[in-house]
């Protein structure tokens, strides 16, 4: 295991190393911004920015969707330790988006992040910023695309629940959003970004948000290890109706997400909305089948569990793909999940507590895989054609795109964690897990005994 | 006759089960309930109010047993929710004047097994 972590580190160094050349002619195009600020007041279109402004409510109530889907599937001395988790991300990445996090993804630039003009939202207003979209306001694109950012971290959570101090997590989550989430947003939606130069197509985060927080997710559950008395069976979800819950938020959201990544109100939103239903539907009908094969009977939870996991599977693939695509999808993504969460990982006995990577990291690397084949000219111009319409280079390209983003957020969310852990525990003491985060972390109690 | 009530962890419950049905021990009656023994709980607070929770949340275990029953039975729950912290809980044995199974109407010692 160490030699193969050395290895895989070396590498990722390497890796990174080629990308911090600079851009020379950065700082010029953040002076041509201005100039085409002012030609394009105009162009904002009513329709596509009510779209967006919708959007960015269905993705912003996302998050809170996963506190509930997260917080049912922990034991209930936990469940205010995850709220807490996820609401204080929606807080904090916020922050650091518009300080500086917005800049470092998206103000124009070949480096490793976009740069820093666009600093505490300098130059980012009203008229539209026409490579991102050209008919909404550059604020409402810079505040949805800050949705993305809050939830990719809260999508970790997932993988070191019920065992990370409070204080630790805060650190972890602000460094982790600023080195790995940054300036994989960057390279691969960003003006200048190399992925993006490359061809590498991500409708809605199949690689920003999924692949990025899967593979940060197994690393954290490897490195914090297993919970205090797990035995590679799942522990018994203690409020399974909120997990309902939360999965109803998120598909509900998903809308947003997805549809709201057309940046207009237009067919290819529609279409997007579309598949991406589709393939939450079909992924939910294939679990319940599969666990009625295998275990006897179907189940709420696993439904629920297949419908994230084609959800998470369509994303990448959302505004390229046909209907008849997205039904594939949506099956694979279910089998292949259950494969990794109900076969895989009992077998490898890593404790990623609620499927973080099993789930959404499998199903983004299977979803910007499936771009690679299934994506098509007819459904989206902008886009491109995939290897079963005669272009087999897309899918390397979209190899290359997991490779590299699985392995650097591998990498450099180890090193961060390894960081955190030098100047504080980041796992909580075998008494506190044992009490449970709510009364050790914040002093409360979810539910009470008596009255 | 003898009723063993213990109070133990909630989380030596999975422990102290596995303990009793290594000594052929498998029935019991299980409670959630709230204790107080010679350690303070953990403080609460609710929007700037704090409060000394003095309360833990144990487990509360109740085993009918025949008389050459009741020593393995008190040395698989020690053993299951031994820790050596402060607050392990309590063993409790009581005197049990009868037992009667509903389904046969069996009694005593018949019943209890």
């Amino acid at each position: 295991m160490k030699k193969f972590v050395a290895v895989v580190l070396l590498l990722g160094l390497i890796f990174t190393g080629t990308c911090f050349a600079e851009d020379p002619n950065q700082a010029s195009g953040a002076a041509q911004n201005t100039q085409s600020d002012i030609q394009s007041k105009s162009q904002v279109d009513t329709g596509d920015t009510a779209w967006i402004l919708v959007s960015i409510a269905f993705v912003m109530l996302m998050t809170p969707g996963l506190a509930f889907f997260y917080g049912g599937m922990v034991r209930r001395k936990n469940v205010l330790g995850v709220f807490m988790q996820c609401f204080i991300v929606l807080g904090v990445i916020t922050a650091q988006w518009i300080f500086y996090g917005y800049s470092l993804s998206f103000a124009p630039g070949k480096g490793f992040w976009g740069g820093l003009a666009w600093l505490g939202l300098n130059n980012v207003g009203a008229a539209p910023f026409k490579d991102y979209a050209a008919t909404i306001p550059h604020e409402a694109f810079m505040i949805f695309q800050a949705m993305f950012a809050i939830i990719t971290p809260a999508l970790i959570i997932g993988a070191f629940a019920e065992r990370m101090r409070f204080s630790a997590f805060l650190i972890f989550t602000v460094l982790w959003a600023t080195f790995v989430y940054d300036p994989i947003c960057h390279w691969v939606w960003g003006v200048g970004g190399w992925l993006r130069d490359m061809g590498a197509l991500d409708f809605a985060g199949g690689t920003v948000v999924h692949i990025n927080a899967g593979m940060a997710a197994l690393v954290t559950a490897l490195v914090i290890g297993k919970r205090k008395g797990y035995n590679n069976r799942p522990v018994p979800p203690h409020n399974l109706p909120f997990t309902v819950l939360g999965a109803a938020l998120l598909w509900f959201g998903w809308f947003g997400f997805n549809a709201g990544s057309a940046l207009g109100a237009n067919g290819l939103a529609v279409h997007a909305l579309v598949v991406t239903h589709t393939a939450a539907a079909i992924a939910g009908i294939t679990w319940a089948s599969l666990e009625w094969i295998f275990n006897e009977k179907p189940t709420i939870f696993g439904t629920i569990t297949g419908s994230i996991a084609g959800l998470a599977t369509i994303t990448p693939a959302s505004g390229f793909v046909t209907v008849f695509a997205a039904v594939v999808i949506g099956f694979a993504a279910s089998v292949v999940c259950y494969v990794s969460v109900a076969i895989v990982k009992p077998k490898l006995g890593y404790d990623d507590s609620l499927d973080a990577f099993g789930v959404h990291g499998i199903g983004g690397i299977l979803g910007t895989l499936a771009v690679g084949l299934f994506a098509s000219k007819a459904v989206n111009p902008a886009g491109a054609d995939g290897l079963f319409y005669g272009n087999p280079k897309q899918f390397l390209v979209q190899l290359i795109a997991v490779v590299v983003i699985g392995v650097y957020s591998f990498v450099v969310s180890y090193i961060i964690y390894k960081i955190v852990d030098l100047f504080m525990k980041v796992r909580v003491t075998e008494r506190d897990e044992i009490i449970g985060l709510d009364l050790t972390q914040h002093h409360e109690n979810a539910y009470t005994v008596i009255e | 006759m003898k009723l063993i009530i213990a109070i133990i962890k909630p989380d030596r419950l999975e422990a102290v089960k596995e303990e009793l049905y290594k000594a052929d021990i498998n029935l019991m009656t299980v409670n959630e309930v709230l204790g107080h023994g010679r350690q303070m709980g953990v403080t609460e607070v609710y929007r700037g109010a704090k409060e000394m929770g003095n309360l833990l949340r144990k487990i509360r275990l109740e085993i009918a047993v025949n008389e050459n029953f009741v020593e393995p039975t008190i040395k698989a729950i020690i053993k299951g929710a031994h820790t050596g912290e402060v607050g392990d809980g309590k063993i409790f044995v009581l005197d049990l004047a009868e037992c009667i199974r509903i389904r046969t109407e069996e009694r005593g010692g018949e019943a209890i097994g």
